[in-house]
């Protein structure tokens, strides 16, 4: 024992005198351009964060001078640009959460078999097909989901529901769940894989078969991870945009009917932005009020996510 | 059934990981209601054949068995037979312990929930409990989380999971030996209970251990091509006083490990 300690004090001094180890000339300098490098791309999604805010806050401050906080969160009419000008936003929000249910509806349940699938059944030649896939599912421009919605899901749709119109809800929605099982199945998978494998081995080694490991046992254990690739998807799924403008219309409306044709806040936002509101005039600083509200429910969701993660993490 | 009979009963038994011949021709029966050690050095594979006995090898792809386990006179390894009813049967308890991240009650209550128990659910969960010697230490907080309770409470609450199934037979791969002298005496203690009503295998490195508290000793080594095979196998007093074998008896006097 103290001959080992002897022999570890020789050896850093050793190092001491002989000098073999000494640092490089010039290293610290070189360390401390690094560091600037390194903090500078750091600060960089900081202050592009800061700046979305002031100017989000700064224009739609100019907004609300006009139209109150309390109108424009509890109106049920949004009609900026017609007369009689109403500024409620509440049909917006309506069409942005309706929108995201239906996509929750598909993308969860998927997302989270896909993701039980993947980590608990499927043996490596299937995974080794089945995620690249879904990569590239995730890296579909939205775009082209948003012509799938128009031009493929929704003449299907229209023959079972003949009265629907060509943008609506119900298409948009589900194409939107389907571009967000990506997002769902691979966070969950993550959570799931990282339960240990002693657990597994704990119930079935109680006779537990393996639906039974995966749904009662690793599941839970993964919880915290599973609800957070739920509500990032969500979060992503109200943020959406082009998947909307394309194919669920541009109709504000209180509605629960996923038939009916409706406009998320991201559309409305986008045909604003490129209508002929001049900049600064009322119709104008909408988009702002519109959009500071959209990053409110967005930057909730991720919070929400985060606490998720970090209360419920299982410490196992 | 003839209480006489072995309750296992294995004939040349290998068994292979790919290529590798973790087991050579295993011959040997396991005693009912008789605690049998399993011992030998590191790598002999020890783990390997307590799990053989309740299929948890199956689990493993690589692995695959040649030879014959009886278990209560029939063949655990027949294409009829269902390892997870097996499962149930023949319980097994881990190295580490490895409680569910959920509350007490419900590490308790989750064996038999999958296996359709019908009586009253807290009363067997209290019996388990009881069983396994931790009912007192928490009766007052079977809600808790599993994960707050130490490493011997685990352990014991692992048993108690274990025992709620009702198993004829409980499989321990060196229960003890994550856990400090006390801990380990408790479960020692423990393990001598639960013998008058169970058998029960157990897999050791401690000599002192498996001279206390088994009935029986088995003698594994790993022969030159590293395979595991069975080297003596009676009654520990005779295998601790009077090995037949020298390569036993160096191993007990600790002349190799
Ligand atoms: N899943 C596996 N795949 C391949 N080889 C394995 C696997 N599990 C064990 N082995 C090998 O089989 C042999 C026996 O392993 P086993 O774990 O049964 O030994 P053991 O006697 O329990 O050892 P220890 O006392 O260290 O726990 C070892 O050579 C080991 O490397
Ligand atoms: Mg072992």
């Amino acid at each position: 024992m103290e001959t080992t300690a002897r022999g570890a004090a020789t050896v850093r001094g050793d190092r001491a005198a002989t000098g073999r180890f000494r640092r490089r000339r010039g290293a610290s300098l070189e360390s401390r351009v690094i560091w600037w490098v390194f903090f500078l791309c750091a600060m960089l999604s900081v202050l592009t964060t800061v700046a979305i805010v002031f100017s989000l806050l700064s224009q739609a401050l100019s907004f609300f001078r006009e139209v109150g906080v309390w109108e424009f969160i509890s109106g049920t009419r949004w009609t900026p640009i017609l007369k009689p000008r109403s500024y409620g936003v509440l049909p917006l929000v309506n069409g942005t959460l309706l929108v995201a249910f239906l996509a929750a509806i598909v993308a969860l349940p998927v997302g989270l078999a896909t993701a039980i699938f993947l980590a608990e059944y499927a043996p490596d030649k299937v995974r080794r097909i089945i995620k690249p896939a879904l990569e590239v599912l995730a890296g579909v421009p939205t775009v082209v989901y948003g012509y799938f919605a128009l031009t493929f899901v929704t003449p299907q749709l229209q023959r079972v529901f003949p009265d629907m119109i060509v943008f609506n809800a119900l298409s948009a929605g589900i194409v939107m769940g389907i571009m967000i099982i990506p997002m769902v199945s691979s966070l969950s998978e993550d959570a799931m894989i990282s339960v240990p494998r002693s657990l597994r081995q704990a119930a079935y080694a109680l006779g537990a078969t393996k639906l039974e490991t995966s749904v009662k046992v690793v599941v839970p254990a993964a919880l915290s991870g599973i609800v957070a690739s739920f509500i990032l998807a969500i979060s992503r799924a109200i943020g959406e945009t082009m998947l909307v403008t394309i194919a669920a219309g541009a109709t504000p409306r209180m509605t629960a009917n996923p038939l009916d044709s409706i406009q998320t806040m991201t559309a409305y936002i986008v045909q604003l932005a490129l209508g002929e509101a001049a900049h600064g005039s009322l119709e104008y600083n909408t988009i702002f009020a519109v959009g500071l509200l959209l990053f409110v429910m967005t930057l909730c969701m991720n919070l929400l996510g985060y606490w998720v993660v970090r209360r419920w993490r299982q410490a196992y | 059934m003839n209480d006489d009979a072995p309750i296992f009963e294995v004939s040349s038994l290998s068994l292979y990981y790919d290529d590798f011949r973790a087991l050579k021709d295993i011959d040997m029966e396991i005693r009912r209601y008789a605690i049998t050690a399993l011992i030998g050095p590191s790598g002999c594979g020890k783990s390997t054949l307590l799990r053989c006995f309740n299929r948890m090898n199956d689990l493993i792809p690589t692995a695959r068995i040649e030879g014959r386990i009886l278990f209560e006179g029939s063949d655990l390894y027949h294409p009829d037979v269902d390892a997870t009813e097996i499962r149930s049967r023949i319980g097994m308890v881990f190295q580490r312990p490895n409680p569910f991240p959920k509350s007490i009650y419900d590490n308790v209550a989750f064996g038999l929930k999958i296996n359709g128990y019908r009586g009253d659910i807290d009363e067997a969960i209290e019996r388990s409990l009881r069983q396994a010697a931790l009912w007192d230490e928490v009766k007052d907080r079977l809600k808790d989380s599993a994960l707050e309770l130490s490493g011997g409470q685990q352990q014991r609450l692992c048993i108690a999971r274990a025992l709620a199934v009702e198993p004829e037979v409980i499989l321990m791969d060196e229960p003890a030996s994550a856990l400090d002298p006390i801990a380990t005496l408790a479960i020692e203690e423990l393990v001598r209970e639960l013998s008058e009503s169970y058998t029960i295998v157990i897999v050791t490195h401690n000599m002192q251990q498996a001279a206390r508290v088994s009935h029986e000793t088995a003698f594994l080594m790993a022969g030159e091509d590293r395979s595991g095979y069975l080297v003596e196998h009676g009654a520990t007093s005779q295998i601790f006083t009077t090995p037949k074998s020298e390569r036993t008896e160096a191993y007990i006097t600790g002349r190799f490990s």
